[in-house]
């Protein structure tokens, strides 16, 4: 791609399209295989029976970060993991999504010490920032509903 | 009469073709969804439900979104052969297909319209060594990509794939044997004559067959060639997009190619059960091609069912089952079968 993103003016087929586009996105975000820490159990959570992620259609959890859309940073970002954490970053393909879950990976949380990472925003763009201590499973799927909301507004033709 | 020679050896086919290959790939399409839904059923999940009616549009949606995301190809990658070696898994999945008999045929506008698109003398030795290409989609796909993983999920696929191979092959000439023709055609008459489907007479050989073809196609649990918790995603480590897509696809259309085998040479192609019985003559209300899709059905099922309920094994456990037991035993139920078919002819006269 990259011929005709970006192009256009707004008019009604550049609209049309463009919403249809981020529906097929907002409608298969798939995670990466990726937690961090105690928030990764709750997302793990979030793809049992109890919770099923799979109703949104994101049960697809790629391990690799080339065919994933969305990275969910679950948990405390050490300063040893963020070189990583921004290496898989960059390795995923456009369009690609951040969720920041829980306080530490937003604001280091109840860490605000020499070896973690002051806020995951300091090394990848975070689009939804979900708070809790750790976030139940209902609210990692508000962030997603909010990320989703997000998408939709996306412009993919249009300039 | 050129004009007819046009239509029965040129349109009837294009049109043939055309059929198969749309039916095959919302099959395809569709099987993703059915493998979402059944997994999500087994782990008492509801599954997709979202994406309109009951998640019915999943797959429109992850295909095109598939086909949007980032063109990406490694730097390092040998970018001839990491474009190529995704089509070579769909090319041999759906040329296999030409051969698989859907039905008895029909006559339509006074034109021959058999319901398979190459009724071919060596039609199995065919699908064996179509479904065998695939290999080189894995092995090139895994060593294109110059990383490590993918190479050693590439080595573990060739291995495993070539391994399995021999068996189901020893499997497949002990059918051959009692069959007495190699054509797909020719191995439902057989069982039409003999009045049986194969895996009553060769129940040994339809375990193994059945063992083999899940090997065969990478699926779990033999799917070792992309086992998640030791070589990232194996061999497809660094394909995205769509490309990766063709890899999927290409898995699940050899799926139906290696249904669609075991349906031709175990289960009767398009038989009712007992063909010769008059028991069961009601069962023909259910028109031919619709027992082949049912029985096909069967063994997608069936693939999909022992995902959701066994572990993956481990790589020597994979070689030891394949090596010192399937091995062996195949060749032991070849070497039977001919000794009762030659006592059998000798009975015979």
């Amino acid at each position: 791609m990259g011929l005709i993103e970006h192009k256009f003016e707004d008019n009604i087929l550049t609209t049309t399209v463009d919403g249809f586009l981020n529906w097929t996105r907002k409608s298969s975000i798939w995670p990466m295989t990726f937690g961090l820490a105690c928030c990764a159990i709750e997302m793990i959570a979030a793809g049992g029976p109890r919770f099923d992620i799979a109703r949104f259609g994101m049960e697809v959890f790629r391990a690799t970060p080339r065919q994933a859309d969305l990275m969910i940073v679950s948990g405390t970002v050490t300063l040893k993991m963020a070189p990583i954490v921004k290496r898989l970053y960059d390795q995923m393909p456009e369009p690609k999504w951040v969720i920041s879950m829980g306080s530490c990976s937003t604001c280091g949380g109840p860490y605000p010490t020499y070896a973690v990472l002051q806020g995951v925003e300091r090394i990848v763009p975070v689009d939804v920032a979900v708070p809790g201590c750790p976030p139940r499973p209902e609210a990692l799927f508000y962030g997603l509903m909010r990320l989703q909301d997000k998408i939709q507004e996306m412009k993919v033709l249009r300039k | 009469m050129s004009t007819e020679l046009l239509i029965q050896y040129g349109v009837i086919p294009i049109i043939q073709i055309l059929v198969v290959m749309i039916v095959v790939l919302t099959v395809v399409a569709y099987g993703v969804y059915a493998e979402r839904k059944i997994l999500a059923f087994i782990h008492s999940r509801l599954g997709p439900m979202r994406v309109g009616p009951w998640g019915l549009f999943q797959p429109i949606a992850d295909g095109l979104k598939l086909l949007m995301k980032e063109d990406l190809r490694p730097s390092v990658a040998d970018s001839l052969i990491f474009v190529m070696a995704p089509a070579i898994l769909m090319l041999a999945a759906f040329s296999a297909l030409t051969m698989v008999p859907f039905g008895e045929g029909t006559t339509m506008f006074g034109y021959e319209v058999p319901y398979v698109i190459a009724d071919v003398n060596i039609g199995i030795l065919a699908m064996l060594a179509l479904s065998s290409l695939s290999v080189y989609a894995v092995v090139l796909g895994g060593w294109s990509s110059n990383s490590k993983y993918p190479l050693i999920g590439a080595l573990r696929g060739a291995a495993q794939m070539v391994s399995y191979e021999v068996a189901l092959a020893f499997t497949v000439v002990a059918t051959l044997m009692i069959a007495g023709t190699m054509s797909t055609v020719g191995i439902v008459e057989a069982q039409r004559e003999l009045g049986a489907w194969f895996f009553i007479l060769q129940p040994v050989g339809f375990v193994i067959f059945v063992i083999c073809m899940v090997a065969e196609t990478n699926r779990l649990p033999f799917d070792l060639p992309e086992a998640e918790t030791e070589l990232v995603s194996g061999y497809f480590t660094e394909f995205s997009g769509m490309r990766w897509a063709f890899y999927m696809l290409g898995e699940y259309a050899a799926m139906i190619v290696m249904s669609c085998l075991a349906v031709t040479l175990y289960l009767g192609g398009w038989l009712r059960p007992f063909p010769n019985s008059e028991l069961t003559a009601f069962l023909d209300v259910i028109p031919g091609p619709l027992w082949f899709v049912l029985k096909g059905f069967m063994f997608m099922y069936f693939f999909m069912w022992i995902r959701g309920t066994y572990p993956r094994y481990r790589y020597d456990q994979l070689m030891t089952i394949g090596w010192k037991v399937l091995i062996p035993i195949s060749i032991a139920n070849l070497f039977f079968t001919g000794i009762i078919i030659l006592l059998v002819q000798a009975a015979a006269g």
